[in-house]
């Protein structure tokens, strides 16, 4: 809890002449939880996106922390420095699994993948390796040869997350993880994301527009709207005691379950 | 005289954007100051505020003015400017909060929820699971309910849940909001007995209890919440807010 | 007897160079072009360099790409052996070795060891290669990645990642479909620790043969205007894992026309009725065991 992992300030970027980010700052400690709320179009994916370094802000910098504590600023970092980041202390996991997932290669070749990319070349070691991270996002092991496009679509989201996870990142981005699964599927997903997160002390920056996910993982929230950040702080004050105009509208369109 | 847990003119109001930008004051200037091993109850009017004391001093609700100092670690800190990793491990360590609904997480087993709380503070699982089974089990929680998820449970069952996950960790400080509103005797019985102990090691304990045969049992004395003049019932005053 | 291969030898030498082309074909301002990719690949091993293709009298497939790099390699004084599956005598090899006897006047032969190019189709010939010799590849796909990346753009961002973990992917995926690595020929390998690198169609038998080899390794593909080197005595190994080894494979039979264990075979289909035969794929390495064997036969009457 020392530093974090992650400190960006005075990001600014935009499109033609809508801002999608507006003068944002943004820290994440190690273990720490933090949800990117607001309606589509607010710059919340952009935010992410530029955070882990695919999108280039037109000013600002974003600053990552190494395990040895060494801080490299992303935006200078080489392409193949920031897909090995990439690779191993970071971890993309994407709204939609095809984006994230390889559906042609079997279930074990896609949690093997980064495996390999990192220098693993024990077969056994890494089918080992595929079928606890099965087990553990509660795919039947059974299935590790199968491809995934015959997967469930939750299914292929918890394959996606396997993948990522397995070689152990610090900071996990996720865009709308739950989006486009049915409701049963997204309850059974967030508690699996969420049991995890625990479990390996994982640091998550999490975009969602679903404020009931936000609440369940998340330990502290931002809200954006129009490119900036309107509003931030700890999860529950910021969704039971709503000080901005536009986090007292959000926060009341929810449906109270 | 010393304290675990103090406030020092601690004011809040709600303004309500939606609602044309009304501005509802509901605190001002509260002094409260709770000992280590007494028990304060929280008195005053429906309406008067109780709950959105009890949640400024959880750090729920946003202090709008003031301090609210608290013994953590051995330092005082004041939670209405704390940061909110600050938050987290003040909750994790030292202020505890049983609120009147249990917000269920979906699939947990019971048993786990209760858990939780000595899981991070760093509690070995199998010891943190045996507490939370005994503390289950003194509230009258049939073991072969542990396993289950308590989205199903009955009101009372889900309280006593509740309650459990409150008293397991042992807090400094212990927030309760009508810890024995859904509860039949016999539980209120164990309750009061869990507030007993609470104060012998030396916790803090604030509440609010309806109940006034319970109240009278475990108060040492009670602070008055005094209603703002001509303000109309906060929000977040007795039932939880949207969402 | 005459052994097979020193008729067509004899026959060969009667071919007369042709005038009014230059010498080998290609004009000097396309071979200085391709000299300087081959040189850029030598002087990054495995790595393919794009040169411009030029038109050959042959079509794409027919080795185009081995034949402009022959062409800009070779002089006066070499004499040049094809191999097409490791035979001399095949159409394609008595093609482009006649087109060099035509367009260029070099010897030609049929002797891995009197050879100073080996342009060759899909084998690395039985006997070692020595320095100062050159082997030429006929490459038609020289990506390796491309069944597994279609986006041109994106190999070539692997390639200057070193990021290769597709294809060990597809190799994994082999063994769990079939409990070994299932590719035959083709089989990828790393060139000094740097490049992934196609072989060409050679079988993965040949695979060991390329590392640290004392012979220059060129590598041309014609269609796809691409060349790469791997330059005497590089480091070449064939992906693996530490638990499947890479195993070169060969028919586990005895050659039946010179007895050889050692050397590639092909199965021969001898009649209608499944009648079959292993014979060497390198014929020149089989006549030549033929002959000797036969000459001590002679010695020991």
């Amino acid at each position: 809890m020392s530093a974090p992992l992650l400190e960006a300030s005075g990001l600014r970027l935009s499109f033609g002449a809508v801002p999608a980010l507006d003068d944002v700052a943004l820290s994440i400690w190690p273990g720490e939880v933090v949800a990117i709320v607001g309606e589509s179009g607010s710059g919340k994916t952009t935010l992410l996106r530029v955070l882990s370094g695919l999108v280039r802000p037109e000013a600002g910098e974003v600053l990552y922390r190494d395990p040895a504590g060494a801080t490299h600023p992303v935006q200078a970092m080489g392409d193949a420095a920031l897909r090995r980041l990439h690779r191993t202390d970071w971890g993309f996991v994407h709204q939609n699994p095809r984006d994230g997932l390889r559906l042609g290669v079997s279930a074990g070749g896609n949690i093997g993948e980064r495996l390999m990319a990192t220098g693993a070349r024990h077969y056994g070691g890494i089918r080992q390796a595929a079928a606890e991270w099965l087990q553990r996002v509660e795919i039947d092991p059974a299935r590790m040869d199968a491809l995934p496009r015959t997967f469930s679509g939750g299914m292929q989201q918890r394959l996606q997350i396997a993948r990522t996870l397995v070689t152990h990142p610090r900071l996990v981005f996720m865009d709308e993880p739950t989006g486009g699964l049915d409701v049963s599927v997204q309850a059974r997903l967030l508690d699996l994301i969420r049991a995890l997160v625990a479990d390996l002390g994982l640091a998550v920056l999490l975009v969602t527009h679903d404020i009931a996910a936000a609440r369940l993982l998340a330990h502290r929230l931002l809200v954006m709207r129009r490119g900036q950040v309107v509003e931030q702080g700890l999860t529950d004050r910021v969704l039971d005691d709503p000080q901005h105009e536009y986090t007292q509208l959000l926060v009341a369109s929810v449906l109270a379950a | 005289m010393t304290w675990s847990l103090r406030t020092e003119g601690l004011g809040k109001a709600f303004t309500l954007h939606l609602q044309g930008g009304s501005h509802i004051p509901v605190l001002r200037d509260v002094g409260l100051a709770v000992a280590p091993g007494e028990c304060v109850a929280l008195a005053g009017p429906s309406g008067a505020g109780k709950s959105t004391l009890m949640r400024c001093l959880y750090g729920n609700y946003g202090a709008g003015s003031g301090r609210i100092l608290l013994r953590h670690g051995g330092e005082a800190v004041d939670l209405a400017a704390a940061e909110p990793r600050l938050v987290r491990e003040i909750r994790r360590d030292t202020l505890g909060y049983v609120s009147q609904f249990l917000r269920v997480i979906p699939r947990v087993p019971t048993l786990d929820i209760v858990a939780e709380p000595l899981l991070a503070r760093g509690v070995p699982r199998e010891a943190a699971r045996a507490r939370a089974a005994a503390l289950l089990a003194r509230l009258n929680l049939p073991a072969r309910l542990h396993g289950l998820p308590p989205a199903t449970f009955s009101g009372g069952e889900q309280q006593r849940v509740n309650l459990a996950r409150g008293f397991a960790p042992h807090y400094p400080v212990l927030l309760l909001d009508e810890p024995t509103a859904s509860l039949d005797a016999g539980n209120r019985a164990v309750v009061i007995g869990l507030i007993a102990e609470a104060k012998a090691r030396g916790a803090a304990i604030i509440g609010i209890f309806h109940d006034t045969e319970v109240r009278d049992q475990v108060a040492d004395r009670l602070f008055e919440v005094a209603p703002m003049p001509d303000a109309s019932p906060a929000p977040g005053a007795e039932a939880p807010a949207a969402a | 007897m005459m052994a097979p291969g020193a008729e067509n030898r004899s026959r060969e030498a009667a071919v007369e160079t042709v005038t009014g082309y230059n010498f080998g074909y290609l004009d000097e301002n396309t071979k200085r072009m391709i000299r300087r990719a081959l040189l850029k690949a030598v002087a990054i091993p495995g790595h393919q360099v794009p040169f411009g293709s030029r038109e050959m009298p042959l079509p794409y497939g027919w080795g185009t790409g081995g034949i402009q790099v022959t062409a800009s390699i070779i002089g006066p004084g070499d004499r040049l052996k094809v191999i097409d599956q490791g035979a001399d005598d095949t159409t394609n090899a008595v093609s482009i070795r006649r087109f060099f006897a035509r367009v260029a006047g070099v010897g030609t032969t049929e002797r891995t060891a009197d050879a100073t190019i080996v342009q060759t189709r899909h084998r690395i010939p039985e006997t070692p290669l020595r320095e100062g010799q050159v082997l030429v590849y006929q490459v038609p796909m020289p990506e390796p990645l491309f069944r597994l990346e279609p986006r041109v753009a994106e190999t070539k961002r692997l390639h200057a990642l070193a990021d290769y973990s597709l294809m060990h992917v597809k190799l994994y995926e082999d063994i769990a479909r079939t409990g070994h690595i299932a590719t035959s020929y083709n089989y990828p390998v790393m060139v000094n620790g740097r490049y992934l690198m196609s072989p060409s169609p050679i079988p993965a038998f040949d695979n060991p043969k390329m590392h640290r080899m004392a012979a220059l390794q060129l590598f041309g593909a014609g269609r796809e205007k691409r060349i790469y080197a791997v330059p005497p005595y590089t480091e070449v190994r064939s992906l693996d894992f530490e638990d499947h080894p890479f195993v070169p494979i060969r028919a586990d039979a005895a050659c039946e026309l010179c007895g050889s264990r050692e050397s590639y075979l092909d199965e021969v289909v001898t009649d209608d009725r499944g009648g079959r035969m292993f014979v060497c794929s390198d014929t020149d390495y089989c006549t030549t065991r033929q002959g000797t064997q036969g000459s001590a036969r002679e010695a020991a009457e």
